[in-house]
């Protein structure tokens, strides 16, 4: 069981509160929990990443276990604590005002 | 007895406003789609419940929303707009040449005839298609491609497709413009194009009458009236009575031609509005007074209209989205500004009175007249 957080505003299109539980099939890697969370939540197709590139979408960064994973591949595995679901997946959208 | 309900896009969501048909008392709700930008929403003209809106974020993309209860709840439906093979090349701000990719939504239009097809106008400038409601888009890419795509560029906003026009007598027959690369026409439902700018004078690009290049703001034509149009350019309002075939300016004695929305009076095709802007790098009413001048000779001859509207102090833009006009008897005519302000007229502009003044910066302004 992985655990994701996502931003406010994607929460609200998703419509759910709080953290997401997701079950992940095979190794947990940013590609596979987004797969998962996206076949889930298919409203979030394109919001954080991009629909054909599969590009992490440029304000959005990728956090977890105190280390800044957003530029790790996408299919290198996530930390231990993240695949057994002690430490959640956290994304984050750039701080920004307006 | 039929009412209104005005359709608001904010910065910072969605608003509705309804009244009845005295246009005197106003419920408003929102935020809708709380904290997104919504750069415009519409309702379908054959099923006013089905309304559509288009929400985007700097961080999380394009959403399309959709509606089946006149605004009350929202769905999401499909955000997937991807051009047709491998799109090139546009002019950059620099003129060296720039990808096309796809950054937002900024007009959609429903058929008229059908709830579930819906066009969307997007940056970078194509023309997309739902007809399954919303669910999956199609680029008519005939636009893109007719030619000059390569020679667009885009304005300071971005080069965004922001105007679609349906000719109701001739649904094969489409008008749409883009900033900066002016007007097209299609005569077969989107397939070929043609750029329709004879006439145009625009001194920012090297050739001023080119073909493509000119920065139109906006078009407007009556439904009775189709093949006559109006629009407010970068600089010029201008006039067709052929289609888009030939254009002449009709700016007349407006205190400047600068500015973004232009629309027609429900009942009087000769009878058109625009809200002067002081210039391109001033983007607020001139002297600080917020001015609607309407033409009742289809241009060359204006009045200003001024009942209500603040005549001091007023530094507020008005968006090329940010008009439109009821079909009630008499005339009801309504924009929002940047400020945040919707003003309504009841009285086909003789008069104004603010309906709300501290909503998020306006973007868009649609109408709905209600039975």
């Amino acid at each position: 069981m992985i655990r994701v957080e996502l931003p406010a505003h994607l929460r609200t299109l998703a419509r759910v509160n709080g953290e997401v539980t997701l079950d992940v099939t095979g190794q947990a890697t940013q590609r596979s929990v987004l797969d998962a969370l996206e076949a889930r939540y298919p409203m979030l197709r394109g919001t954080i990443r991009d629909h054909v590139t599969q590009q992490r979408r440029p304000f959005l960064r990728f956090f977890a276990c105190q280390e800044d994973l957003s530029h790790e591949p996408p299919d290198a595995p996530l930390p231990d604590q993240v695949a057994c679901g002690k430490e959640p997946f956290l994304i984050i959208g750039a701080i920004a005002g307006g | 007895m039929s009412g209104v309900r005005v359709l608001v896009g904010t910065r910072k969501g969605a608003f509705i406003l309804t009244s009845d048909g005295k246009r005197e008392k106003w419920d408003v709700t929102g935020p809708h789609l709380g904290g997104w930008e919504i750069y415009h929403l519409k309702g379908s003209p054959v099923d006013p419940n089905r309304l559509y809106a288009s929400q985007s974020s700097g961080w999380f993309g394009q959403q399309i929303q959709r509606s089946n209860d006149g605004g009350k709840t929202w769905e999401p439906v499909g955000n997937k707009f991807v051009y047709d093979g491998v799109p090139g090349t546009h002019q950059w701000y620099d003129g060296t040449p720039h990808p096309w990719e796809f950054k937002r939504v900024w007009h959609l239009e429903p058929s008229l005839n059908d709830p579930d097809t819906v066009y969307a106008g997007v940056e970078d400038a194509a023309l997309f298609r739902t007809t399954d409601g919303g669910q999956t888009w199609q680029e008519l890419s005939g636009l893109r491609e007719h030619g000059s795509g390569p020679r667009w560029s885009p304005g300071a906003g971005g080069m965004c497709l922001h105007t679609i026009l349906i000719d109701p007598s001739r649904p094969q027959r489409m008008y749409i413009a883009i900033s900066a690369a002016g007007a097209f026409r299609t005569d077969n439902a989107g397939k070929t194009w043609q750029p329709i700018n004879r006439g145009l004078k625009s001194q920012h690009i090297p050739d001023p009458t080119a073909d493509v290049g000119h920065c139109v703001h906006r078009i407007a034509m009556h439904r009775a009236r189709p093949a006559v149009l109006f629009m407010q350019k970068h600089w010029d309002v201008m006039r067709s009575d052929n289609a888009g075939e030939s254009w002449e300016e009709v700016s007349g004695n407006l205190p400047t031609d600068f500015g973004f929305p232009i629309d027609v009076h429900a009942h009087e095709p000769e009878t058109i509005y625009v809200v002067p802007i002081t210039s391109d790098s001033e983007h607020y009413p001139p002297e600080g007074k917020l001015r609607v001048y309407r033409s009742r000779t289809g241009g060359n001859e204006w009045e200003a209209l001024t009942k209500g509207l603040p005549q001091r102090d007023c530094y507020v833009n008005v968006l090329r989205d940010a008009m439109a006009v009821d079909s009630l008897d008499k005339c009801g005519v309504y924009f929002g500004t940047t400020g945040g302000q919707v003003y309504a007229s009841a009285d086909a502009g003789d008069s104004w009175a603010p309906i709300v003044r501290d909503l998020p910066a306006v973007a868009s302004v649609e109408v709905q007249t209600l039975p």
